[in-house]
């Protein structure tokens, strides 16, 4: 089942920070959850039912009439944690 | 016109009734728009405190009170009936200008830049709204516990949880601060939470409602659905909302679905079901209720019904974590900045996310690791495929499925704080997610507790399309209380 090293790596998967204490309660409340949730490994299933095909099927958006360019530029650029004039600044990432 | 004795307040009733009150009948007219509004607003800020069903309530929108008035006054019965009606809408939900924070710290500073599709539907009808309602974190949880902002309590029993995870739309509906609510459903989060407070709570058909607009949760589940103070009210609400949209392409075509039944005759019960954590009063208020509608009642069995729980989870981990990637605190919501760029995402998701959002994410990343996806992921979308199979073999012999909504009434805030055992509650109304099949809460009397009366509810469930069938049997419930 789930050791507090697997959640450990998970979290920095996710970009997370977990600390000491909540390492140890995430991982005994994922063993419950996951000891749950894996009773699905004893169900037993007719073979073709994997390769069924949804009702739904996928669909292209023609791109008819696009709205005006700069119609939303400020209401987004206005929750930008930080700009420069329209542009997103962000850190700089490769240094040379 | 003053109100005479033993007449309901304004903010107490109906879609229907309120929009027969701002017409002009043969007594005259009872209410304009604004009267109504203020009504709902009055009811909203005097409740809320106790409350908390609202995260924000809305200052007037004057230039839309006025048109709606305007438009009922020229156009009388021709005008929607949602023209001047005041409605409440969950935080995850965009209205344009306003805070849309899905109950997070995360999007505590998000304004919404445009409408989401059901909101332009609404206004274009000429619906108010009243403000934005708490719910459970990004749509994660069952009670409402789960928001960044605290609980909403239940207007039956402020010792207890509204449900959720459209708990604030529900407890506002319930608690007469809006004449009806919009909220979103993914697991039964809007059924849940109606049949805690007492109201009508429908999931539509998956791909009745466009989802543009709203923050998602776990995408192959949600809907947007009506919580109202009565089936018709549900139906009004759910016919002004649906529709395709090119911008949810999920959105069904017309005639997708062939049944035109409409009239219903024969009730199925999943007997299977109704074994475990049911309590004796509860089964016995839906035997008796299911007895008194009339429908022939069928025994049916739907052997995956108990197994789906395990696979909604399974799913509903591994979309939220795809879907909640995209908060890295860069481009909007909330954002803490470190020394790499690798801090930054680390400091703002970390701060930015509640207990329950950042289990279900490393749960997700778990199920869809290379290791365990055959074991969970593909295994639970079998499931979910066999699960669909049976619930249209067993309506070819009856015409709707019923179950109490939940196992039990509305329980004590913080009675369940072991995650697994509130994933536990949901065990009848996710089904209707895994197929896409629609459902719908309605009321079915109340059950003692510990000194209070808590309403329970009564959950039905019909084929793709077929909600007309899901309001013919809540009116039926409706009748015979």
């Amino acid at each position: 089942m789930a050791t507090v090293e697997e959640v450990k790596k998970l979290a920095a998967l996710v970009r997370i920070s977990i600390d000491d204490a909540d390492l140890e309660k995430f991982t005994k409340e994922f063993d419950a959850i996951l000891g749950y949730i894996g009773q699905l490994e004893k169900l037993e299933l007719p073979l073709d039912v994997s390769s069924e095909k949804p009702a739904l099927h996928n669909v292209m958006r023609i791109e008819g009439e696009p709205h005006a360019g700069g119609k939303y530029t400020e209401a987004l650029a206005s929750q930008f944690p930080a700009r420069d004039g329209d542009a997103l600044a962000v850190k700089q990432i490769i240094t040379h | 016109m003053s109100m005479s004795n033993g007449m309901s307040k304004l903010n107490e009733l109906t879609i229907r009734e309120a929009a027969r009150a701002l017409r002009v009948g043969s007594a005259g007219r009872r209410s304009t728009v604004r009267e109504l509004w203020d009504a709902c607003v009055q009811e909203a800020h005097a409740r809320n405190p106790e409350l908390h069903a609202y995260l924000e309530i809305f200052d007037a929108d004057e230039a839309a009170i006025l048109a709606a008035q305007k438009r009922i006054d020229t156009d009388g019965d021709a005008a929607p009936l949602l023209c001047g009606i005041p409605l409440a809408i969950k935080d995850n939900i965009l209205i344009e200008g306003k805070i849309a924070s899905a109950a997070s710290k995360m999007l505590e500073n998000y304004r919404a830049t445009y409408d989401a599709h059901v909101i332009e539907k609404l206004r274009a009808a000429g619906a108010l709204f009243v403000g934005r309602t708490n719910m459970d974190e990004f749509a994660l949880g069952g009670s409402t516990e789960n928001s960044a902002f605290g609980v909403t309590k239940n207007p039956h029993d402020l010792t207890r949880v509204s449900g959720g995870t459209s708990g604030g739309s529900a407890a506002a509906v319930a608690a007469h601060m809006a004449i009806a609510a919009l909220g979103t459903d993914t697991g039964g989060s809007v059924r849940n939470p109606a049949s805690y407070c007492g109201v009508v709570g429908l999931k539509p058909t998956y791909g009745a409602v466009s989802r543009s607009g709203v923050i998602a949760a776990a995408s192959s589940f949600d809907q947007v659905g009506p919580i109202t103070k009565t089936a018709d009210d549900a139906q009004i609400l759910l016919e002004a909302i649906a529709g395709i949209d090119p911008l949810d392409s999920t959105t069904l075509p017309d005639g997708l679905y062939t049944s035109k039944k409409k009239e219903v005759k024969t009730i199925g019960i999943p007997t299977e079901l109704l074994v475990e954590g049911l309590a004796p009063d509860m089964l016995k208020r839906f035997r008796e209720t299911v007895d008194s509608l009339g429908y022939e009642v069928k025994e049916i069995t739907i052997p995956s019904a108990k197994p789906a729980l395990a696979a909604y989870y399974i799913i509903n981990f591994a979309e939220v974590s795809a879907n909640l990637a995209r908060y890295d605190g860069i481009r909007y919501g909330h954002a803490e900045r470190g020394d790499t760029l690798l801090d930054d995402y680390l400091l703002s998701r970390t701060e930015g996310f509640g207990k329950e959002t950042e289990r279900r994410i490393l749960l997700g990343t778990y199920v869809l690791s290379s290791g365990y996806i055959d074991a969970y992921y593909r295994k639970a979308n079998a499931a979910r495929a066999q699960l669909r199979r049976e619930f249209e073999k067993a309506f070819e012999s009856v015409d709707i499925i019923a179950t109490p909504t939940m196992p039990t009434p509305a329980f004590t805030i913080g009675a369940k704080s072991d995650p697994l055992s509130l994933y536990l509650e949901d065990v009848f109304t996710v089904l209707a997610n895994l197929i896409g099949m629609p459902a719908i809460s309605v009321p079915m009397g109340q059950l003692e507790r510990e000194g209070s009366s808590l309403p329970v509810g009564m959950h039905f469930t019909a084929p793709q399309m077929a909600e007309d069938r899901l309001f013919a049997a809540a009116r039926a419930v409706e009748k015979a209380q």
